[in-house]
């Protein structure tokens, strides 16, 4: 069962490697098309001042943009760790 | 009323110049009168590929200045008729070009010609942006390769929201994959991406599928678009990729290896 394993991982080729890598770059690309230009300063320094009061992870904050008919909603997500 | 169609592909190299030369001798040869402008100011190699670098005289920018009219600016295809050449500057910077020049000279082109074919330089910034601005529809070119299928989503990004169709709401810009350089040992031996893989991440339709073939260095060294080398792999797929343009059905090709069977290798039969 090993030695089939081994030979499996073995025969991981290039391009499934690199077609799983684009499919995850791809679809953070899309997430952030037609968001304004200042979103990713917004979300680092918005972590900066979370910091200040509690240590979170860069991964710990999630923010978006939804818009609707005449409004649009900042969502922030911020996963606080246990204390 | 003219099409506008902009081949861009974001990442250099892929073969955007190659492909805006051979599909526009191709819908020449198809009796459609077409005009193909280099975008790229600061780097022209649009006349070298149609073989005319030596017949520039003025170009998109000293029209757009006022310095030549437009007609002066054509330079007709030696090889086709109903093929036109508008050459990019080589000496002025890409802030030669404005949105408003580019517009009247498209405005006046649409006027006589079926097809204006406008060939991005690479990148996403000034230069690459008017020449999709205007565009009904585009033609992303991709390599099976990491970096410019990144790089096509990206260019398919700015087409849904830098263009004048995106921004002035109307039908959006129609978006064609043409796939470049194509190889089908490397794909069969799991070494290079396969069209399937390509049109699932990216999600547009495909245009065209060109393998990847000695026939385009040769037919660059001789500045004959490669479409016109008739018994030729790429020569051929362009001519599908033509028609397929023009809104016809044609199987695709050149995708697989060519496999010859026990019987065919005895007695030579026909090959597809």
């Amino acid at each position: 069962m090993k030695l089939l394993e081994f030979l499996k991982r073995e025969r991981k080729k290039s391009a499934s490697v690199a077609k799983e890598r684009l499919q995850i770059i791809v679809a953070h690309q899309r997430s952030q098309r037609g968001q304004p230009d200042y979103m990713p300063l917004l979300e680092r320094e918005l972590l900066e001042v979370i910091r200040r009061y509690v240590h979170v992870d860069d991964n710990a904050i999630q923010i978006s943009l939804d818009s609707e008919d005449n409004c649009s909603v900042l969502e922030l997500n911020v996963t606080l760790p246990k204390s | 009323m003219a099409k506008i169609i902009v081949v861009t592909s974001g990442k250099g190299g892929v073969g955007k110049t190659t492909s805006a030369a051979a599909i526009s001798t191709g819908l020449a040869l198809r009796g459609k009168k077409t005009v193909v402008i280099d975008f790229d100011v600061g780097l022209r190699n649009l006349d070298l590929i149609m073989g005319c670098e030596r017949r520039v005289v003025y170009d998109l920018v000293n029209v757009i200045q006022g310095e030549a009219g437009l007609n002066q600016a054509l330079i007709r295809d030696k090889r086709v008729e109903n093929l036109f050449i508008l050459p990019a500057s080589q000496t002025r910077d890409k802030d030669a070009l404005t949105k408003e020049g580019v517009e009247q000279i498209l405005e006046q082109l649409k006027e006589d010609f079926d097809f204006i074919l406008c060939d991005s330089p690479a990148g996403i910034e000034r230069g690459a942006q008017l020449a999709m601005y205007f565009a009904d529809e585009a033609i992303v070119v991709t390599n099976p390769e990491v970096s410019s299928v990144r790089d096509s989503d990206r260019i398919l990004g700015l087409l849904g929201s830098k263009t004048r169709r995106a921004e002035q709401s109307l039908e959006p810009v129609k978006e064609h994959l043409l796939i470049t350089r194509y190889n089908p040992f490397r794909v069969t031996s799991g070494d290079m991406l396969t069209l399937d893989d390509i049109r699932e991440i990216l999600a547009i339709d495909l245009l065209g599928l060109i393998p990847e073939s000695e026939a385009v260095l040769r037919a660059s060294n001789q500045g004959v678009p490669v479409t016109h080398d008739a018994s030729s792999d790429a020569g051929q797929a362009y001519t599908d990729t033509v028609s397929r343009l023009l809104g016809e059905e044609m199987p695709l090709r050149f995708h697989e290896v060519q496999r010859k069977g026990l019987l065919s290798r005895m007695f030579g039969g026909s090959r597809r």
